[in-house]
């Protein structure tokens, strides 16, 4: 099992080539959009650059649930509910979500996911 | 009309990796004001052909059933200009296929000389909502046999593709 400073490196080099992002923008607490500008398709593009470089498979949704978020039983007036918040702490055991639960306005979420995030999400797909 | 930035594939192999060519020549309008006396083909549409050239490869590696979108174009690089009288040479390979998109790898050649090169993200849209009909059966089928892709093209084994029977 590699370092966590050997996961940070290389999922750095993944956001730097699918993002164009200079290496110094990519710090543990940046977030994903916010920060780096990510967008939707950026994601697949990561998941991709991901898989390849850690030699893990990555299931639709798994690092961004965009099906919990578009979904009627889990977001009220595009606020994600209680329940809501309990799937998305299910799926992404990795993601610190306290900050999105204070405000868990669905256009919010796109903001939490941060590079540490991205880096916790490894180390538990390699543990597994 | 629409925008067709290869001339025809020389080499096809499904799932893998394709070479096309597209000639440039004076006679294509866009380069008369591009530059006046100084006719430069745009890059830009150097990856348009680069899209073109990886684009039919994918959508043929997943039988035309989605719709393959240029979705990013990273680390694109150019070296020279390629101008009249020059055949560019696209080698586009696929490095990853999924069922959502896919990530392939082009360069472009004038002669020995890499033109350019880039990255090129495809994502893989699914008909419905917002996805208009994939295509017309009749217009597909007359673009690739003018790429020529049923003559040269070989699959995976190495047996000539069949042309399909839509």
């Amino acid at each position: 099992m590699p370092s966590r400073e050997e996961i940070f490196d290389k999922v750095r080099s993944a956001l730097v080539d699918a993002l164009g992002v200079d290496e110094d923008d990519v710090t543990p607490t940046a977030t994903m959009v916010g920060d780096l500008g990510a967008e939707s398709i950026d994601f697949l593009d990561i998941v991709f650059r991901l898989e390849k470089a850690f030699n893990i498979k990555i299931s639709r949704g798994e690092l961004f649930p965009e099906d919990v978020l578009s979904s009627s039983e889990f977001v009220t007036d595009g606020k994600v509910t209680p329940a809501g918040i309990a799937a998305l702490k299910a799926r992404m055991p990795f993601a610190d979500l306290s900050r999105f639960e204070s405000n868990p306005s669905v256009q919010n979420f796109a903001n939490t996911l941060t590079v540490e995030d991205m880096v916790r999400y490894v180390q538990s797909k390699l543990a597994a | 009309m629409r925008w067709f930035w290869i001339d025809r594939y020389e080499e096809f192999v499904r799932g893998r990796h394709a070479t096309a060519v597209k000639n440039v020549s004076l006679a294509e309008e866009h380069l008369h004001d591009h530059f006046p006396g100084v006719a430069i083909m745009p890059n830009s549409l150097i990856v348009e052909g680069m899209a073109q050239a990886a684009g039919l490869l994918v959508a043929d590696a997943i039988d035309f059933n989605r719709r393959v979108v240029l979705a990013k174009v990273a680390a694109a690089e150019f070296f020279f200009d390629a101008v009249p009288g020059d055949t560019i040479r696209f080698k586009a390979e696929v490095l990853d296929l999924k069922a959502a998109g896919s990530l392939t790898k082009v360069t472009s050649s004038v002669g020995e000389r890499v033109q350019g090169q880039a990255e090129l993200f495809f994502a893989h849209l699914e008909p419905g909502e917002g996805v208009p009909k994939l295509f017309e059966t009749d217009e597909l089928l007359r673009w690739l046999d003018q790429m020529h892709i049923y003559e040269i093209g070989r699959d995976e084994a190495g047996q000539p593709l069949a042309r399909p029977d839509w």
